[in-house]
C-alpha cells in the first residue's frame, strides 16, 4: 500500500480546507452586505448563507432591543420602525465592548447628536443622556442619602468649606431643551407630546436613594452649583460659579432639593 | 448596605441543586413567585444581568435565593473565542458565585468576542484540536478562578465547519477528560442541533456521557428552512417545549435518573402560571424516573 | 474667592434654611419595606436566539430601513411647535412614576 503518499495527500486536503477565524466571522456578522466566511457549511457540505444570517441576525435584534430597553423614551420620539434602523446603524458602528449589556449605549447620545439625519431634532441626545443616566442610577451601588441633620452638626464658620461625597447614583443632565418633560411624556406617560414647549431649557439630577430611581428638575443655577458639588468644589465655590451663571440662583432652595432628592452621602470629614 | 431588615445568610435556602425541576428566573414573575412562595426546584439566573452594583435585581435575587436554592448561567464569558477571557468578566463571575453561593455554576461552548467587540450571541465553534485545547486551557483558568468545578453547555448550531475533524461528542468528552469538567445538556439544543444538521437525536443522546451531566436545560424552539429548504430550528426560546423534546427528555431520565432540570423561557415571556405548568411537566417526567421500577435495570 | 462675594455668615444661614425646610429625616432606604423591589426591568443578557434568518440583521443598506433614508415618525415630529410656555422653571417636579 501506498501509505505515505496517501497520507501525504490526507495533509495536502487539510492544507487548503478553510479556516474560518473569529475575525473574519465577526466581520461579517455587522456587515450584512459581505459574503459570510468561507468555510461554514449546511448538511450537504455546501455553503449555506442563509444559515449564517440566523448568527447576523441574532446579533443585530438582540443588541437593537436591548438599545431599546435601555431608550424607551428614544423609541417613543422617533418611532419603532426608525428606531429599529437606528439602532442597526449604531449596533453597526458601535457594537459592545463589554458582555454586560447594562452598560451597552453610553455613546448612543453621542451618536444621536453627530448622525446627519437627526440633525432636525437636537433634543435626542439629551433625552438619551437622561434615560443613560437613570439606567446607571439603576445599577449603581445601594447607599443611603445624607441625612441634612448633619449639617447642623457642622460648625457655622466651616460650613462654606463643606464638601459632599456623591451619592453613586447621582447625575446631573444640562440640556437646551426641556429633556424632563420630553422623557416624562416619551417614557413615564401616554399623553406624549401634547403641550411641550421645545424653547424651554431644563436641567435634571437623576439619582437612587433608595430603590426608586428619580428625575428631578433642578432650578436655575442649581446645574452649575450641583455639577460644582458632585466634583468636589466646596458649598461656598459652588455657590459662587451658580450665582455667576445666574443671579436667579437660591442657595438655600437648591441646597433642599439636593439634599432632599439624595444627591450625597456624606459631608466629607464628618 | 442595606443591612437593616436585610436577612442574612445563614437563613438562605440550601445551595444544592435538587434533582427536581426549575425556572428560568424573570423580574417580571419574582413578586408572584414570592407571593406564592411557588413550589419549586431551583431558579437559574443569566450571571451578566447581575453584574451592577447594586439597585433593585441584587434586591430581588437574594429575596429568591433566601427561599430557593440557585444555578448561576454564564452567557458571555467566550471560553470557545481565539483569544485570551476577559480578565475582569471571570472576576466578575467568581463574584458573582461567592455573593450567592449558586449550586451549579455553567457556561457555553460558544464564543462572543472579538478583539474587544461583544456579539451578544452564542456563535459556533469549529471542532479541531487547535479550538480544544483553547477551550480546556479557557475552562481550566475559569475554574481555577471560580475555585469551583463548572458546567459547559452543548450549543445550538446553524452551521457546520469545513475545518472540524471531531465530532461534538469527541469534543465534549475529550474537554471533560482534559478539565474534569461537568456538562449541561440541553436537550433543546441536541434536538435543534440535529435536525438542522440531519442528523439522530436519539443516536446523540445514546453516545452522550450521561455520568458528566449534572444539569438538563429544555426551552422551546422556532422552526425555519435553510437555502435548500430542508428544516433549520432556530434556539429562540420563545415558546412551550416541542414533543419531541419532551420524549427525548423522557428517554434521558428514565435511563439515567432524575437530574436538575432547567425550563428556559427568554422570548415572549409568558405569565408565570404558563411557565410554571412547564416546570410542573418536567417534574412529573423526573418523580416518575424516580420511581425504581421505572427505571430500566442496567 | 475670585466670584462674587458670599460671606460665610449667609452660607451659614442659607443653610440653615435648607436644612430647617426638611423634615428631620429617617433615610428613605430604612422605611423600605420588605418585599418593595423598586421597578422591574428586564434582564438584557438573555440566552435566545432571534426571529428567524430574514429580519433586521441580513437588510442591507439599499433595502428599506436605512435609518438615512426613513424619517421619524413617533412623536418628535408633532413636537417642533413652539407653544405657550406651560410651567416655569422654579416649579419643581419630583417623583415621576414608575416606568
Amino acid at each position: 500500500m501506498a501509505a505515505p503518499k496517501s497520507l501525504s495527500s490526507v495533509a495536502g486536503l487539510t492544507d487548503v480546507t478553510v479556516r474560518t477565524g473569529s475575525g473574519e466571522f465577526g466581520r461579517a456578522l455587522l456587515d450584512p452586505e459581505a459574503a459570510p466566511p468561507a468555510g461554514l457549511v449546511g448538511p450537504d457540505g455546501k455553503a449555506a448563507p442563509k444559515r449564517f444570517n440566523v448568527y447576523r441576525n441574532n446579533v443585530i435584534v438582540s443588541l437593537s432591543e436591548a438599545l431599546g430597553q435601555t431608550f424607551p423614551a428614544i423609541v417613543s420620539l422617533v418611532g419603532d420602525d426608525y428606531f429599529n434602523a437606528l439602532a442597526r446603524a449604531f449596533v453597526t458602528r458601535h457594537p459592545p465592548q463589554s458582555p454586560v449589556l447594562m452598560w451597552y449605549g453610553g455613546a448612543f447620545a453621542g451618536f444621536l447628536e453627530s448622525f446627519p439625519p437627526l440633525a432636525a431634532y437636537p433634543y435626542l441626545a439629551d433625552v438619551a443622556r437622561v434615560e443613560w443616566a437613570w439606567l446607571q442610577a439603576y445599577h449603581a451601588a445601594d447607599a443611603a442619602p445624607l441625612d441634612p441633620a448633619a449639617l447642623s452638626a457642622v460648625a457655622p464658620e466651616d460650613v462654606p468649606a463643606v464638601r459632599f461625597t456623591r451619592h453613586p447614583a447621582a447625575a446631573v443632565v444640562a440640556s437646551k431643551w426641556p429633556v424632563l418633560d420630553l422623557v416624562r411624556a416619551n417614557r413615564f406617560a401616554t399623553d406624549a407630546a401634547a403641550g411641550i414647549d421645545l424653547d424651554e431649557p431644563q436641567a435634571v439630577l437623576v439619582t437612587r436613594p433608595d430603590l426608586e430611581v428619580g428625575v428631578f428638575l433642578l432650578r436655575p443655577g442649581g446645574e452649575v452649583f450641583l455639577s460644582a458639588l458632585l466634583e468636589g468644589s466646596t458649598l461656598e465655590g459652588a455657590a459662587a460659579s451658580a450665582l455667576e451663571k445666574t443671579s436667579e440662583f437660591s442657595l438655600p432652595d437648591c441646597l433642599s432639593d439636593c439634599l432632599s432628592s439624595g444627591a450625597f452621602t456624606a459631608i466629607e470629614g464628618y | 448596605m442595606f443591612s437593616e431588615g436585610s436577612p442574612s445568610r445563614q437563613s438562605r435556602a440550601d445551595a444544592t441543586i435538587p434533582a427536581h425541576a426549575g425556572a428560568g428566573l424573570k423580574p417580571e414573575h419574582i413578586a408572584e413567585i414570592l407571593a406564592d412562595r411557588a413550589d419549586i426546584g431551583f431558579f437559574e439566573v443569566h450571571a451578566e444581568n447581575y453584574m451592577g452594583a447594586g439597585g433593585p435585581p441584587h434586591r430581588q435575587l437574594e429575596a429568591i435565593r433566601q427561599d430557593y436554592p440557585l444555578s448561576l448561567h454564564g452567557v458571555g464569558l467566550s471560553i470557545g473565542g481565539e483569544q485570551a477571557l476577559d480578565k475582569a468578566h471571570l472576576q466578575r463571575l467568581a463574584g458573582l458565585n461567592r455573593r450567592y453561593e449558586p449550586g451549579l455554576f455553567s457556561e457555553h461552548l460558544a464564543w462572543s468576542t472579538h478583539d474587544t467587540a461583544y456579539f451578544n450571541d452564542l456563535l459556533p465553534v469549529p471542532y479541531d484540536e487547535a479550538a480544544l485545547e483553547r477551550v480546556c486551557d479557557h475552562i481550566d483558568e475559569v475554574q481555577e478562578t471560580v475555585g469551583r468545578r463548572m458546567l459547559l453547555e452543548n450549543p445550538s448550531t446553524y452551521v457546520a465547519f469545513e475545518q472540524s475533524t471531531m465530532s461534538e461528542l469527541d469534543f465534549l468528552k475529550e474537554i471533560t477528560r482534559r478539565t474534569g469538567c461537568g456538562l449541561l445538556l440541553d436537550i433543546n439544543n441536541v434536538h435543534v442541533s440535529c435536525t438542522n444538521h440531519q442528523r439522530s437525536a436519539e443516536d446523540y443522546l445514546a453516545d452522550f456521557p450521561l455520568n458528566a451531566v449534572g444539569e438538563i436545560h429544555l426551552g422551546g424552539h422556532a422552526p425555519d428552512t435553510d437555502d435548500a429548504g430542508r428544516p433549520l430550528l432556530i434556539d429562540a426560546h420563545d415558546r412551550e417545549v416541542d414533543d419531541a423534546v419532551w420524549k427525548l427528555y423522557e428517554s434521558v431520565v428514565r435511563n439515567n435518573g432524575p437530574l436538575p432540570t432547567l425550563i428556559e423561557w427568554d422570548n415572549d415571556v409568558p405569565a408565570w402560571p404558563v411557565l410554571f405548568a412547564e416546570v410542573r411537566a418536567a417534574e412529573r417526567i423526573l418523580v416518575q424516573a424516580a420511581e425504581p421500577g421505572l427505571r430500566r435495570a442496567v | 474667592m475670585k466670584h462674587k462675594a458670599m460671606s460665610a455668615a449667609i452660607v451659614a444661614g442659607a443653610v440653615a434654611t435648607a436644612v430647617a425646610g426638611l423634615s428631620s429625616t429617617v433615610p428613605a432606604h430604612a422605611q423600605a419595606k420588605e418585599k418593595c423591589f423598586g421597578v422591574s426591568l428586564k434582564g438584557k443578557n438573555d440566552c435566545k436566539a432571534g426571529a428567524g434568518t430574514t429580519c433586521a440583521g441580513t437588510s442591507t443598506v439599499n433595502y428599506q430601513g436605512n435609518a438615512w433614508t426613513l424619517v421619524p415618525k413617533g412623536t418628535c415630529v408633532t413636537m417642533d411647535v413652539p407653544g405657550d410656555r406651560h410651567g416655569s422653571l422654579t416649579e419643581l417636579k419630583r417623583d415621576l412614576p414608575a416606568a
